[in-house]
């Protein structure tokens, strides 16, 4: 096959085009530039976007001894990332860009315009498995190494993106790809992990939020609606969040005050405590199905995740009548903010995902 | 698989007697600033390929400052002159130069008005890719006594059209302005008298004419003052120190001499070929567009513009087809800028995008375009696709 293989500069993404060039396809490297005006050195932990990185992935690609060529990608991205991250915090929301830049840049605008050149797939270094099944169909699954699993924040693409996708890491540990790397020569073997968003380098998301939203102090309120502090920006806040509320009267109770909801109008952040948090059953909108799709009358056994490392939890999951995505859970979540993204597990395949529109 | 090198300008295939020549200096011991033997030896062929230099450049011996690139013979010229010159005379603070140099020239300018308050003048060029010499005439009348350089390219490396060098340095010698001119692409490819020109400087480059990379020339006239950039031994008039690469510019001067000898016969061919591929593309796609004009222009450059495509589309899918072109001067490591060449020439931003230079050198041949032809429709079809699938 002919592949385009995407490359931040880390190391996974270089074991992968590593991977998929010895078995034989034919490989191009493409570093997708994010930022008009890339920074020339990392800062932090960031782990794409800068000059630096576009170098490691160079270097990787000549290693491997594949062509190499950066691909701008920044209007699309700050289009559909960037702006999108924004406007969901205005709104209250908690946005996963990870999962936006999956679902609209390298599985969207980077597939397509391989395809439109007469390559067949794109391969990244995300940790998940792809099956093909009976009917040549590919399944998305969780990957081995369960601490690194990336299925959540793949699970934004639908079928025809999966038939493109090539996911060469998922069978494999961590450590053992910084081991492959090092095997094979690529520099980037020990090159730090990233963690933070990659737009955003100082790490510090709430003071980038304050820079691009404004900073207006508004009040920090009970459920009652009582008045307890102020804060800059109710957008800077998470649903769940237990820690720099600034709040020194106590409750009557004397437990820890949590955010239990986010009012973007009139910049209210509203605590209390950790039982009203308690959700056991969430709604979600605007349905991507990774695999087969389920009819509307019946309700299956799964597993549902709700965060890109968080724990999975047994429910019972369902469509319904305005095609919305349901599932009652067999025990409580806490802390859920709406705009993240609900995946539905079947064992260790992913069914669907869906954007939380809704708590009970 | 086959491979053609349509990328000459970038970089062109070393001359395998200068290499030999490169090869042999390179096993010989001994500094040429050295006064024993071994240092006398080294300088006697450094002195002999300097001698043979100003005959190829018309210029004389000791009018020849080599260096390690054009991007140094360049730097040291701009600053060099700027330096002197402003030294002189606090008022001389503009330099005048045009829209669509290299950027080894327009980033030297543009740091002297960054870091030293210099004044920039740009001469617009026209649609073809030549010098508008009113611009340049009215503003040698309005400012003259402020100028302290023109700097203009002898021919421009991405469209390849020859500027009228010869008026520029008529006008300016009106006011006794220096000019320098980069003549990278213009060396051993096209007439080139530094004596006949009446210039103040002119940079050279071995590796464009099949020498090898690491050794360029400033040509400076005779008795003028620059202020070096690079302070030490002393080598090079005083003008430029740094142990003399003997190998390099032995080879840089056997190099010459081929290209020289052989410059018309050469000069034939290439353009031959160029048109030979132009009608090829035209044929076959006749809404591609050549941006420059048909005046003087170097033998070698065809710049072409593919409506509805990305240049740097076009540049993987020709490489994977191994076919190596360029979208112009090289590119940083960030993303890919249009052309500021192309702008210049009034191109828009997307027009820019779409356009690629094809530079062939002597080594090229017919069966190369042959080759081009057979993956020219593929490779522009995908492109398209490509373009329509982001439009």
């Amino acid at each position: 096959m002919k592949l385009i293989a995407a490359m931040s500069g880390g190391v996974d993404s270089a074991v992968a085009a590593a991977r998929v060039t010895e078995m034989g396809h034919e490989v191009v490297g493409v570093h997708l530039a994010l930022s008009k005006n890339p920074k020339k050195y990392r800062s932090g932990a960031r782990g794409c976007c800068t000059i630096e990185d576009s170098h490691d992935a160079r270097r990787a690609a000549d290693k491997i001894g594949i062509p190499f060529y950066i691909w701008d990608m920044s209007e699309e991205f700050h289009d559909n990332v960037v702006e999108n991250f924004l406007s969901e915090y205005a709104a209250g929301r908690t946005p996963n860009p990870c999962l936006r830049c999956n679902e609209k840049i390298k599985f969207a605008a980077v597939l397509e315009r391989a395809t439109a050149m007469g390559f067949d797939g794109v391969v990244t270094g995300h940790y998940a498995q792809l099956r093909t099944q009976d009917n040549g169909e590919k399944t998305l699954h969780r990957a081995i190494d369960e601490s690194k699993d990336q299925s959540y924040v793949l699970a934004v693409l639908n079928r025809k993106q999966l038939q493109g996708a090539i996911f060469p890491l998922g069978d494999t540990r961590k450590e053992d790809i910084r081991k492959e790397a090092a095997n094979r020569g690529l520099t980037v073997a020990q090159k730090p992990d990233s963690h933070d968003i990659c737009f955003v380098p100082s790490g510090d998301n709430a003071g980038w939020l304050r820079e691009r939203l404004g900073s207006e102090v508004g009040p920090i309120v009970d459920s009652a609606g009582k008045k307890l502090g102020e804060h800059n920006g109710a957008y800077t806040y998470t649903i769940g969040q237990r820690r720099g509320l600034g709040i020194s009267e106590p409750t009557p109770s004397g437990n820890p005050r949590y955010v239990l909801k986010i009012e973007p109008k009139s910049n209210t952040v509203v605590v209390g405590e950790r039982e009203s948090l308690a959700i056991s059953e969430i709604t979600g909108e605007k349905i991507i199905w990774c695999g087969p799709e389920i009819s509307d009358e019946v309700s299956l056994p799964g597993t549902v995740q709700v965060r890109a490392h968080g724990t999975p939890v047994s429910c019972v999951y369902s469509r319904d009548k305005s095609g919305n995505l349901k599932a009652e859970l067999t025990e409580a979540i806490f802390g859920l903010a709406p705009g993240q993204a609900m995946v539905i597990y079947d064992g260790d395949r992913v069914v669907c995902s869906a954007t939380i529109s809704e708590t009970k | 698989m086959t491979r053609v090198y349509f990328d000459n300008a970038a970089t062109a295939p070393i001359n395998p007697v200068a290499l030999q020549a490169y090869l042999e200096q390179a096993r010989e011991l001994g500094n040429p600033s050295s006064l024993h033997g071994y240092g006398r030896e080294a300088r006697k062929k450094v002195e002999d390929a300097r001698e043979k230099m100003a005959t190829f450049l018309e210029c004389q011996p000791n009018e020849i400052i080599f260096t390690a690139s054009g991007t140094e013979s360049n730097n040291l010229a701009i600053k060099g002159i700027y330096w002197h010159r402003i030294a002189e005379d606090k008022k001389r603070k503009v330099i005048i130069t045009s829209t669509f140099e290299h950027h080894a020239v327009l980033d030297p300018i543009n740091w002297l008005r960054d870091s030293e308050g210099a004044e920039i003048i740009e001469v617009p060029v026209d649609r073809d890719g030549y010098l508008k010499l009113d611009f340049l005439r009215s503003a040698l009348e309005n400012r003259s006594s402020e100028v302290a350089l023109i700097s203009i390219m002898h021919s421009n490396n991405e469209v390849g059209t020859i500027q009228p060098i010869e008026e520029v340095v008529k006008l300016a010698d009106k006011y006794q302005i220096p000019v320098h001119t980069d003549a990278v692409q213009s060396f051993g490819k096209v007439p080139l008298s530094f004596a006949e020109l009446g210039l103040f400087a002119m940079t050279v480059s071995a590796h464009k004419i099949g020498g090898p990379v690491g050794v360029g020339a400033l040509v400076l006239k005779k008795g003028v003052d620059i202020t070096p950039l690079l302070h030490g031994g002393g080598q090079e008039r005083d003008i430029r120190s740094g142990t003399i690469n003997a190998a390099g510019i032995i080879a840089f001067a056997t190099a010459a001499q081929a290209a020289l000898r052989n410059r018309e016969k050469n000069s034939v061919f290439v353009s031959g070929l160029r048109d030979v591929l132009a009608a090829t593309i035209k044929n076959d796609l006749p809404d591609a567009v050549f941006n420059a004009g048909a005046g003087e222009r170097l033998p070698g450059i065809l710049n072409v513009r593919f409506p509805n495509t990305e240049s740097d589309s076009l540049l993987l899918l020709f490489d994977s087809e191994g076919i190596a072109c360029s979208t112009g001067s090289a590119c940083t490591a960030g993303v890919q800028q249009p052309s500021h060449v192309l702008l210049a020439m009034g191109l828009s931003e997307n027009e820019a995008r779409s356009s690629l230079r094809f530079s062939l050198s002597p080594e090229n041949s017919k069966e190369d375009i042959d080759y081009f032809h057979t993956c020219l429709k593929k490779v522009i079809d995908r492109a398209r696709a490509a373009y329509r699938s982001t439009a």
